[in-house]
């Protein structure tokens, strides 16, 4: 008997359930698909077109109970969703929307990376990568450290290394060789006499007059500084020392008008053999360095004439001023 | 802002170019509502219909603009970078094609699809007097009718259609608040657009079930001219960047059942070392420990 009864009780319980389904339930010959995350639906099953065919309310009322229909699918769907309460267990009920997988065209194209910079184009190059800064306190440290006076006093011990480095750097330069010097006008203990004196100049000429107007050092020399430095040759004014010039014009001509020869064979021949022999000394020396030059250029120098005896060479271009010769 | 010919000079300017430059996750798509030469009430009643539904993503000029879409795109395309809108809908009025629409979008600010719909017959908002929905819900979708599959201009439209009204991407919804759904029926070569506003009634189980009243702009269209991007063009416009493809985690697979399996690499253990001390279940239960001293004498005997 109570076998029959719960039988029964349990058939009319899957009835109220199966009466409860049958309100939410849809039929539909093909399955709609579903794109969640856009909330759409695609119901691919053709519309009865004959019943939609004509107008008036008929045609509304068809539209809607289609809609219905594909509408509640379309939530059942959304209410299966993984959903919590948002903001505590009184708030609304929210679902989790999966990703859209209808695609859609962008409205713009995807961006292109931005060149890179001079500076990230170096960093490549010479393969520089970014340094993680180490954190202020570095681990293992000592807790009862002042961290702002180490990190002060580090940094003071870093600027003097660098400056020490940069001094001997341009030491190192400097005596290399170079012309310019490396840092010219800085008074150091060790300069000596050839370079104080060059910077002297370069400082004396570095005036707007170009130092034509600077009073002289104590122990400076009087005449005023050749630009050329002494190098180029030098060409005396026309009209200087006449008394000069007189004599060495007349000395010009005894020479000229003289019988013996101005040049002194012996003293000339000894002079020669004693230049060989000094070369020769010198060419041993560097006996590993080519030096052909060198003695090609001996061999040919007593064909050349000598040298004249005496000091001075006379300067080849002065030409007596008015003709000269005579009386 | 990488291509910028005038750099910004305040911190506004630069809000607003970056808001327009192109994005590896894109901004809500803007709609631009315009008016032609000769649009009649009709027309102008419809746009301002769908500018209601598309609010705030939509902007609605107010003048008319004597412009032929199909014919010249430069001055739509000159209204889309200026206001950053690439969906547009364009309302004109004439003899040959009355109560005209051209519903298009853009990519890169030049014109990807058109297609111009004929509005047969028009509801307004106001002449249904319903309650209304909150402006700036998202709507739901439906398409019925197998034309949507088959004839790429109706799957074309399709996709503009949803593009068009779609709204804004949302990881999470309010399920109470899913009260909007648009139902586009394609039968005949016409295309039923219906707006229905959702009432969600008990059901006894979890799911509510559906009742729908009639509510927003219902549109009875004809599908006239088209001007569809070309096939490259349109794949080009659908790429997406790598940056956005989901990074796959190392050693976690996926069957077809839907378990999760990952890989755990150990190092080789040495056996010798093992604790066995510790692990209970290697310990002797008692029926195993009877049977061993059956065979020893045990210190005590015990007396049954």
């Amino acid at each position: 008997m109570a076998a029959v009864r719960v039988e029964e009780v349990l058939a009319a319980a899957e009835e109220q359930e199966a009466e409860k389904r049958r309100s939410i339930t849809v039929e539909k010959e093909l399955e709609l698909e579903y794109d969640l995350g856009n909330l759409l639906a695609v119901d691919p099953n053709p519309p009865p077109a004959a019943a939609l065919r004509g107008a008036g309310p008929r045609r509304e009322a068809l539209l809607r109970a289609l809609a219905r229909d594909n509408t509640q699918l379309l939530v059942s769907r959304l209410w299966e969703l993984p959903a919590e309460r948002a903001g505590g267990a009184g708030g609304p009920l929210v679902a989790q929307l999966p990703e859209p997988t209808f695609r859609l065209p962008r409205e713009k194209p995807p961006p292109k990376p931005r060149p890179p910079t001079r500076w990230e184009q170096v960093a490549r190059l010479k393969g520089i990568r970014r340094k993680k800064k180490t954190s202020l306190v570095p681990a293992g440290a000592d807790p009862e450290e002042d961290q702002f006076a180490r990190l002060r006093r580090e940094k003071r011990e870093r600027v003097a290394r660098n400056e020490l480095n940069r001094l001997r750097n341009l030491a190192r330069a400097h005596r290399a060789g170079s012309a310019v010097p490396a840092a010219p006008l800085h008074p150091t203990g060790h300069q000596d006499r050839d370079e104080l004196r060059r910077v002297a100049r370069v400082a004396r000429v570095s005036t707007a007059s170009l130092g034509r107007f600077q009073p002289r050092l104590p122990k400076e020399s009087a005449e005023p500084p050749s630009r050329s430095g002494g190098k180029k040759r030098r060409f005396e004014p026309l009209l200087g020392n006449l008394a000069a010039e007189r004599s060495r014009q007349l000395e010009l001509l005894r020479d000229m008008g003289s019988k013996k020869p101005v040049l002194d064979i012996t003293r000339a021949v000894n002079k020669q053999l004693r230049q060989e022999e000094a070369e020769a000394a010198a060419a041993n020396k560097g006996k590993k360095q080519s030096k052909r030059g060198k003695r090609g250029r001996r061999q040919q120098r007593p064909g050349r004439s000598g040298k004249k005896s005496g000091g001075r060479r006379q300067p080849q271009q002065q030409k007596p001023a008015g003709g000269g010769a005579g009386g | 802002l990488i291509y910028c010919y005038r750099k910004p000079k305040t911190k506004r300017a630069k809000r607003f170019l970056e808001k327009r430059e192109p994005k590896l996750n894109e901004n809500t798509k803007n709609a631009m509502l315009i008016k032609g030469g000769n649009a009649n009430l009709t027309v102008t009643a419809v746009l301002k219909d769908i500018y209601a539904v598309k609010k705030p993503f939509a902007v609605l000029y107010k003048r008319k603009n004597i412009t032929r879409p199909f014919e010249d795109q430069t001055s739509l395309e000159f209204f889309s970078k200026k206001s950053d809108c690439s969906l547009f809908l364009f309302g004109s009025h004439n003899k040959k094609r009355p109560n005209n629409l051209i519903i298009g979008r853009m990519f890169d600010y030049h014109v990807l699809d058109m297609i111009e719909l004929g509005v047969e017959k028009f509801v307004s908002l106001k002449d249904i007097k319903n309650s209304k929905c909150p402006e700036g819900t998202k709507p739901m979708l439906i398409f019925a009718g197998d034309v949507f599959d088959v004839n790429e201009e109706y799957r074309r439209l399709k996709s503009l259609l949803i593009d068009f009204f779609r709204g804004p991407t949302v990881p999470s919804i309010r399920l109470a608040g899913l009260e909007y759904v648009l139902h586009f029926t394609a039968v005949d070569g016409k295309i039923y657009m219906r707006s229905y506003k959702v009432l969600l009634k008990k059901s006894g189980c979890k799911i509510p079930r559906i009742e729908l009243e009639e509510m927003g702009p219902s549109l009875d269209l004809v599908m006239r001219r088209t001007h569809l991007a070309s096939d490259d063009l349109y794949k080009l416009s659908l790429k997406q960047p790598k940056g956005l493809k989901p990074k796959k985690k190392k050693n976690i697979s996926h069957d077809v059942f839907g378990t999760t399996y990952g890989r755990i690499h150990m190092q080789k253990q040495d056996l010798s070392k093992l604790q066995t001390r510790k692990m209970k279940g290697l310990k002797k239960r008692p029926a195993e420990k009877s049977a061993e001293d059956d065979g020893t004498t045990p210190k005590k005997s015990k007396s049954a």
